[in-house]
């Protein structure tokens, strides 16, 4: 088999012409839907980037909520009673709203403020600069220094503006995991001051931040919060109904998904028609192949073969193109959002084995058919 | 005569159902020898080519038999009839049907292959064919690079081999100019065709005629008459 498998190598790839156009078709299809899946992975992440830096084991909030922005605030009663549950190794408060901050040369910038229990500090940020400390001070905020940095003007520790009316000193200067997606610089600062100055509703607390006991105790803690009406998602549960959000219920999945069809489409084009024609155009020779004695079952090895090499190389490269090209941008835009990962790269590899197989299937169909007294005949 | 490589019996083949129901073969018997070139002669849609496709394993007569080697190859399996082709009948088509991406030696290795020889065994043995016909110094070159001759050369390099008993060569001058179609019967006659292989040739060109042993003439699907060749 192996012979007659270099053969089929050197049939695909001594047509020159036709295997290019087939490898762009196939690469083509490949860079497409990997970028678009990659940018809607990278947005889905950035999408619950609060969720991933903050890392608390389980979030206590309202059954309504969808992002972790558009919380719904809590009274704190429930905080009493979430701590109260059998399991609870200890819960927090956390504040998560939006402010206008206003910046030492007059500029108003739109800010995101996470207010962290006062007490534990849970979910604080690795410091780059300054004392974690010193967030009790007067006035105190923690920067995160991610892509949207500048926007603050690249404050130091000192640095002050205006956030509603009160003052506010940068007094840290912090990393995090994940960038946020709305391209807002964050700050951090304690529950208490977050509810100080920023303009509030009767209830403040936008979420419960709870650490278990053991695994275990998670579904026990679970059944206690929705007995309170209140909901409690794991930190993979909440990620995912952020996600689910955003695919279902934004219109963002559904063009990600047209987009993928069309590139799906196209490279199916490209590569169908291109195979069609090289088989149309070796037709006779299979003919006569057959006629000399090669079995059906080894012509059609021979044009699965040629449509899975085209295939693999075609991935690869695709694969590599959008690779490089998501490399470069996130070397010049730091909060490009685009994310390779694996279900992507699997899901565009399934994509591409049903191209190969419709292109495999145009082909065998043809050469099955053929008949060897076809080619006396001429 | 030197023995028997295929004896034909009552051969039918019908083409198109009801009244569009044609006879492209009626009830024809012949035999061919080893040591023999046998040409089956004939105009356009007489039967010949129908003929010769049923007695290469090609194409299921309706009835009849065809015995080479002592056995009716009808009675084969589709996968034994594809052995039979690949071991016992080799083929010159009119078109040559050369893969035009392979090189030359590739072509004339194409049998061997299929015959599962390894690669590297294929090509040296293929060689050897291409030196047979005159063009081992063209091994490596396509075969759209060589001239309609040198064509016709490498598709019998590609038919013997698998060293087959029976060729068969499909009006192998249909292609070429009158002198180099005489050139490439005359190699055949006195290089390819040996006393344990039996050539058939279909052909309307009489300018060849004069290399046959026998020339057998069909007519709407009958055998007319046969002659003796060489005159």
């Amino acid at each position: 088999m192996k012979g007659i498998l270099k053969i089929a190598y050197k049939l695909l790839v001594n047509d020159k012409g036709k295997f290019a156009a087939l490898l762009i078709g196939i690469t083509f299809a490949t860079f497409l839907m990997n970028m678009v899946t990659s940018m809607f992975a990278g947005i889905l992440l950035k999408s619950s980037s609060t969720v991933i830096n903050i890392g608390a084991k389980i979030w206590v909030m309202d059954p309504a909520v969808n992002t972790v922005q558009n919380s719904i605030p809590m009274p704190d009663y429930i905080l009493d009673a979430v701590r109260s549950i059998n399991g609870v190794r200890f819960a927090v408060p956390l504040y998560s709203g939006a402010a206008l901050v206003r910046l030492r040369n007059g500029v108003y910038q739109s800010v995101s403020i996470l207010g962290l229990d006062d007490a534990s500090l849970f979910g604080r940020p690795e410091l780059m600069q300054g004392h974690i400390e010193d967030i009790y001070s007067d006035n105190a905020f923690i920067v995160v220094k991610d892509a949207e940095f500048p926007k603050l003007g690249n404050p130091k520790i000192g640095t002050g503006f205006e956030v509603n009316d009160h003052t506010g000193v940068i007094v840290g200067i912090a990393r995090v995991t994940t960038g946020g997606l709305f391209g807002v610089p964050t700050l951090y600062t304690t529950y208490s001051r977050a509810v100080q100055y920023l303009p509030s509703t009767r209830y403040t607390i936008s979420y419960i931040l709870v650490e278990p006991k053991s695994t275990g105790d998670v579904q026990h803690i679970k059944e206690q919060v929705k007995s309170m009406g209140y909901v409690a998602l794991t930190k993979d549960e909440f990620m995912q109904k952020i996600a689910n959000f955003y695919k279902y219920q934004t219109g963002v999945g559904t063009n990600i998904l047209l987009m993928t069809a069309i590139s799906f489409i196209v490279g199916l084009s490209i590569s169908g028609q291109t195979f069609y024609t090289f088989i149309l155009e070796n037709l006779e020779k299979f003919g006569a192949l057959k006629a000399i004695g090669a079995r059906g079952y080894e012509l059609v090895y021979m044009i699965l073969f040629q449509t899975a090499f085209t295939s693999f190389i075609g991935y690869g490269l695709g694969i590599g193109l959008s690779t490089l090209l998501i490399t470069i941008a996130k070397l010049r835009l730091p909060s490009y959002a685009a994310i390779i990962t694996y279900r992507n790269l699997g899901m565009a590899f399934i994509m591409v084995l049903v191209i190969a197989g419709i292109s495999s299937y145009i082909g065998v169909r043809k050469v099955i058919r053929i008949e060897p007294f076809d080619i006396f005949r001429g | 005569m030197a023995g028997m490589a295929v004896q034909a019996r009552e051969l039918v083949k019908s083409f198109g159902e009801g009244e569009a129901k044609t006879f492209a073969v009626r009830g024809v018997s012949f035999e061919a020898h080893f040591g023999e070139m046998l040409y089956i002669e004939g105009p356009s849609g007489s039967g010949k080519t129908t003929l010769l496709s049923m007695i290469s394993g090609i194409l299921r007569p309706d009835s009849g038999t065809v015995v080479v080697e002592d056995k009716d190859i009808w009675s084969l399996t589709s996968d034994q009839l594809a052995d039979f082709r690949l071991n016992t009948v080799g083929f010159v088509f009119q078109d040559y049907h050369l893969f035009p991406r392979l090189t030359t030696v590739e072509n004339v290795a194409i049998p061997l292959i299929l015959k599962k020889l390894e690669w590297n065994e294929s090509m040296t043995q293929a060689m050897r064919y291409l030196e047979i016909v005159g063009l081992r110094d063209r091994a490596q070159l396509p075969p759209v690079k060589l001239s309609g001759g040198e064509q016709q050369r490498v598709a019998i390099a590609r038919a013997i081999a698998s060293q087959p008993d029976i060729l068969i060569f499909d009006e192998p001058t249909a292609s070429l100019d009158g002198d180099t179609g005489r050139k490439i019967v005359d190699f055949v006659k006195k290089n390819i065709l040996n006393e344990n292989r039996c050539i058939l040739i279909v052909t309307h060109d009489s300018r060849i005629f004069e290399y046959a042993d026998r020339i057998m003439r069909m007519e709407d699907g009958e055998i007319k008459g046969v002659e003796k060749g060489g005159q």
